[in-house]
């Protein structure tokens, strides 16, 4: 009897410490990027950091100004969104009502397949393929603009965004779809605005994934996108964004100088902007389902 | 009285099994036709098979035709002919939105848009199933935060917003306590006045109470048809009477 509820307290208590594991590495590494990445504030004023316009790390004297790459970052996700939300939910919405039993099937493993595809591979397809058709296409003088980063990215998104919708939408209850159709709903009805309706904490989540994804990409982006440093006035234009200059360049930098702390603070400024990200998707979804 | 739904030589398959015989049936206008059986007496899928539900089940086949004011149910719309005739499920499943809101569905998918119109529709959907009274001032509540029986009767409340002529029941109160079951019986037994009624049940004393006729089908036969006091007093099949006097089953 002692034996068996020292075992449960043995057990209970290695549960809660695998729980609280991942909570702990997120605080270590978010204290980490701090303790790196704020020592660059006392050189630079925060807001001339977070809104200047030249990101020139090693001319003399060095600006640290990351709008440029935060406006990239930008272009790049909702590009991205934009292409991969309509295609990826009506995907979902396919596979998980319409299509019959074997094209699911086919379908479904195409897109787990999709995402086995490693982002470098991704990347490099994007560079010889999709670049140098935006080129023509448009006429420009470079096929590595922030369009081609989006399509690249988009395709990249997907597999995330497929999957986790099509769940929610398998797990919508059959008895709504039968309440619908008894309504007088036609399957479009039924599909769009009881199914996808009630599934929709769930695509949301599945889009949130598939945006956060996206933003913390780094490879392929680095690879299509030009990486110029500049403000773009269009999405035709190269840009960079902040994943891919800490990548970049994290390597030339000097352990403990400036540089180096001012990619730590770019480390800081993607964690606030996921942290906004996942705050927001939260805070909907307790307003929609009202817990 | 006159007939409203016409049964000819109906037989319901699902792939090869057969689950209902040459049934010929009709159903009167403003009755409660109310069917008892055992589990497999085929009395769901006949029920299913007067609005077309069971078109969407893999496998499923019909012989014979059911005709609707005359008019083969083949041949009508079969959008048309789900808002003809309503169903009530065993189980109440209110969309997971507010009260008003599931009121309100059928409607603005059929495209009533006007405020105005959409505000009547659930006051006098509401009070047709007895249910406006207790939910009046919660309409924008959640309709899962309701009891089951309250549930149940918003369910109702749906079908009558469709503005069926007939409204089938299947098994309605399965799921409920014998309070709120009283409450929905009371509801049928009104809306009789201006619907016509079909009713499966599992419970043969509700058929009792509330049905106007009664048939008892069996392993997807229909043994008896019936006034409902004929049926439980003086049946002229001796498994009908040992079925309402509760010897199997």
């Amino acid at each position: 009897m002692n034996l068996r509820k020292i075992r449960e307290a043995v057990i209970e208590r290695g549960i809660f410490v695998s729980g609280i594991t991942s909570i702990i590495i997120v605080l270590l590494i978010f204290v980490f990027l701090l303790k790196e990445g704020l020592s660059i504030f006392l050189s630079v004023n925060p807001l001339d950091f977070l809104f200047g316009e030249f990101w020139y790390p090693i001319s003399e004297p060095p600006q640290f100004g990351v709008l440029p790459l935060i406006i990239g970052s930008l272009f790049v996700t909702l590009g991205a969104a934009v292409i991969s939300v309509p295609i990826g939910v009506a995907s979902a919405l396919y596979i998980a009502e319409i299509a019959p039993p074997r094209t699911k099937e086919t379908l479904k493993a195409g897109i787990e397949l999709l995402a086995a595809i490693p982002s470098v591979v991704i990347g490099f397809i994007g560079m010889v393929t999709l670049g140098p058709w935006i080129k023509e296409l448009f006429g420009l003088s470079t096929g590595l603009t922030a369009l081609t980063g989006s399509i690249t990215l988009a395709f990249m998104a997907m597999p995330t965004i497929v999957s986790i919708a099509e769940d929610a939408v398998t797990a919508v209850p059959r008895q709504y779809r039968e309440a619908a159709v008894a309504m007088g709903a036609t399957k479009w009805q039924t599909t769009w605005r009881i199914v996808a309706f009630a599934a929709r904490p769930g695509m949301f989540a599945a889009i949130m994934l598939g945006i956060g994804r996206v933003i913390g990409e780094t490879m392929a982006v680095m690879m299509v996108t030009g990486n110029a440093a500049l403000i773009p006035h269009s999405i035709l234009q190269p840009v960079r964004t902040l994943t891919a200059t800490i990548a970049a360049e994290m390597g030339e930098s000097v352990q403990g100088g400036e540089h180096y702390a001012a990619l730590f603070a770019i480390g800081i400024v993607l964690f606030v902007i996921t942290f906004l990200i996942n705050g927001v998707a939260d805070w909907y979804l307790h307003r929609t389902t009202g817990k | 009285m006159s007939t409203h739904i016409a049964v000819r030589d109906l037989s319901i398959f699902y792939n090869d099994s057969c689950a209902l015989k040459n049934l010929t049936l009709d159903i009167q206008r403003n009755e409660i036709f109310s069917i008892i059986g055992p589990a497999n007496s085929g009395k769901s899928s006949f029920l299913q098979c007067l609005n077309r539900l069971n078109d969407l089940h893999r496998g499923f086949r019909k012989t014979g035709s059911i005709l609707l004011d005359d008019m083969d149910t083949g041949a009508i719309d079969v959008e048309e002919l789900r808002a003809r005739v309503g169903i009530v499920f065993a189980l109440p499943f209110p969309l997971p939105m507010s009260i008003a809101d599931n009121i309100t569905y059928g409607p603005r998918m059929h495209g009533v848009r006007s405020k105005a119109r959409l505000d009547e529709i659930v006051e006098q959907s509401l009070r047709d199933a007895y249910l406006w009274d207790e939910v009046k001032d919660r309409l924008d509540s959640q309709a899962m935060n309701l009891s089951g029986g309250q549930q149940q009767r918003l369910c109702i409340a749906r079908v009558l917003a469709g503005k069926p002529e007939v409204i089938l029941f299947d098994e309605p109160t399965s799921g409920l306590d014998p309070i709120s079951t009283a409450r929905v019986e009371e509801t049928m037994v009104l809306l009789k006045e201006r619907f016509t009624i079909v009713l499966v049940t599992n419970n043969v004393a509700q058929a009792a109470r509330v049905g106007t006729r009664t048939a008892f089908f069996l392993m997807g036969e229909m043994v008896e048809v019936d006034e409902t006091r004929i049926i439980f007093t003086a049946p002229s099949d001796p498994r009908t009477d040992e079925y309402v006097t509760g010897k199997f089953g």
